[in-house]
């Protein structure tokens, strides 16, 4: 109880030192560049465009809105991978300071995480400009989006304070996540139909976390679907199993790191 | 009135000396099927125990590789000792190497609030402290300049602007006070000294011994991870300097 309430003061205290990295990210990232946070808006766009021409010109899906539909898997799983990527490399990034001064290190992941997430913003608010472009209606049950990039979040985080802790002991983990992020992509359906992955690949369909993210979030934008209990305890368990699990790795190791960065 | 601040108390710290650093995966399987894991031990610090009253200033003197920095990562709370325990009652405001939180890419102002919250301050006391920071460092004229533009000397200053722009209760310093031109230097002097008639604790590692006998009343040496002796600054410099 002791431990709990002395990580709680901690954050506490150093949630200004959070914000200053997520601003920082943020900052860096569009600075000097000409279009600036227009990128964040045109790059998914430009994505879509390219995938639908490709997939509803090649393959024909017969999937309804499929611009959205798109979109809807890809800004969730881009959120993903953008996040746990950065946060992976969070704390090798940070050596310089870690060495220095104490500092609480799951700031690090934590901090990558949340300037993902305001790019997720910025991707949320392209989806919409498409929404209008290409008339889909808009439904009350969007309202619930902040739900699901909640509990998306947590999974984000989870997955981030692993990666980072591997990546400090073992610095091929970054290879071997690129590798399975692309097979975790094609093992969800952002471009295909969910039915695609048929019988076969049924246990991917009910482990894959991501899949049932996305279903929730397709719910609420395009199928005006008030999720059910059962989805909402689905995603809200599979994204605290992977935020207690991350934090309990992260914590048993975190006094080695320095060693080794 | 004399009070503990820092308690040290039988703190050794062990690191991996083997020749290479396995940090992949990919050998880390090849040397497990070879059984060529081995495990080097190397004892930086033998167990050391001091106390430190508040108020005091302390100096640490030793040779290249004799532990004392990394003995102050461990007052500093950046490193856990492998056995022994250390306890600290205060705010450390750190001086191991200035401006190590800085960001290339941000500009003095930005840098001043990162820097700042890095050493735990929130965005308030930084933004009651900001005049008072650009005042000392002198570097009004480059507020929004990305610091990666910055020579190092300025840099240093900013770093040490920052680092001690709260009365702190306990200072950490590592060798820094070697950069900067000699006005910056006298001007960096005048606030430890500041600091300290403050009632503020000092540590100070330096390879100059006149620094430590000018600042420090109290002196401790190490060799090889063992504490030689613990005592007068002065006469800890001369057995030191005759050794």
């Amino acid at each position: 109880m002791k431990k709990i309430s002395v990580m709680f003061s901690g954050f506490f205290k150093y949630k200004d030192l959070l914000m200053e990295l997520v601003s920082r990210d943020i900052k860096i990232r569009y600075r000097r560049s000409v279009l600036g946070l227009f990128w964040t808006l045109l790059n998914p766009i430009l994505m879509m465009t390219v995938m639908t021409l490709v997939f509803s010109g090649l393959f024909r899906f017969d999937i309804e809105n499929f611009p959205i539909y798109f979109f809807t898997g890809h800004i969730l799983f881009t959120f993903l991978t953008e996040s746990t990527t950065n946060g992976m490399h969070s704390i090798v990034e940070s050596s310089n300071l870690i060495n220095k001064v104490y500092i609480p290190k799951y700031l690090f992941p934590l901090s990558k995480v949340l300037s993902s997430g305001v790019n997720l913003i910025f991707s949320f608010v392209a989806m919409i400009f498409v929404m209008i472009a290409t008339g889909v209606k808009f439904y009350s049950t969007m309202l619930l989006t902040p739900l699901i990039i909640f509990y998306l979040l947590l999974l984000a985080a989870g997955l981030s304070l692993i990666l980072a802790s591997c990546q400090v002991f073992f610095r091929d983990t970054a290879q071997l996540y690129s590798v399975f992020t692309l097979l975790w992509m094609y093992l969800t359906p952002i471009f295909y139909p969910v039915s695609l992955l048929g019988d076969k690949l049924k246990i991917a369909l009910t482990l894959n976390p991501m899949v049932h993210y996305i279903t929730y979030f397709r719910n609420i934008v395009l199928d005006n679907k008030v999720p059910s209990l059962q989805q909402n305890i689905t995603c809200l368990v599979m994204g605290l199993m992977f935020f207690c699990f991350g934090l309990c790795v992260f914590y048993r190791k975190q006094d080695k790191f320095i060693l080794h960065i | 009135m004399s009070s503990t601040i820092i308690q040290v108390e039988n703190v050794s710290m062990m690191f991996n000396k083997s020749k290479e650093h396995i940090d992949n995966l990919k050998e880390y399987f090849i040397k497990l099927v070879k059984h060529q894991l081995y495990f080097e031990e190397f004892w930086a610090l033998k167990n050391i125990s001091f106390n430190v009253d508040k108020g005091e200033a302390i100096g640490i003197i030793g040779l290249n590789g004799s532990g004392k920095s990394t003995l102050l990562k461990i007052i500093a709370q950046v490193m856990k000792p492998t056995i022994g325990k250390v306890n600290v009652y205060g705010s450390i405001a750190p001086l191991i190497e200035l401006g190590a939180g800085f960001d290339m890419n941000l500009s003095a102002r930005e840098n001043i609030f990162l820097n700042g919250t890095v050493l735990g301050y929130s965005r308030k006391q930084m933004k009651s402290y900001f005049e008072n920071i650009l005042d000392f460092s002198e570097l009004w004229d480059f507020v929004d300049v990305p610091i990666k533009n910055f020579s190092s000397g300025m840099i240093a200053r900013l770093g040490f602007a920052i680092a001690t722009v709260s009365m702190p209760d306990i200072l950490i310093v590592d060798e820094i006070l070697s950069v900067g031109d000699y006005k910056f230097q006298e001007k960096c002097n005048k606030r430890m000294q500041q600091i300290i008639e403050n009632g503020a604790t000092i540590i100070l590692v330096s390879h100059s011994i006149e620094q430590i006998r000018e600042l420090c009343k109290r002196a401790i040496w190490l060799e090889k991870g063992c504490m030689v002796m613990d005592g007068l600054a002065d006469v800890v410099c001369d057995k030191y300097m005759n050794s």
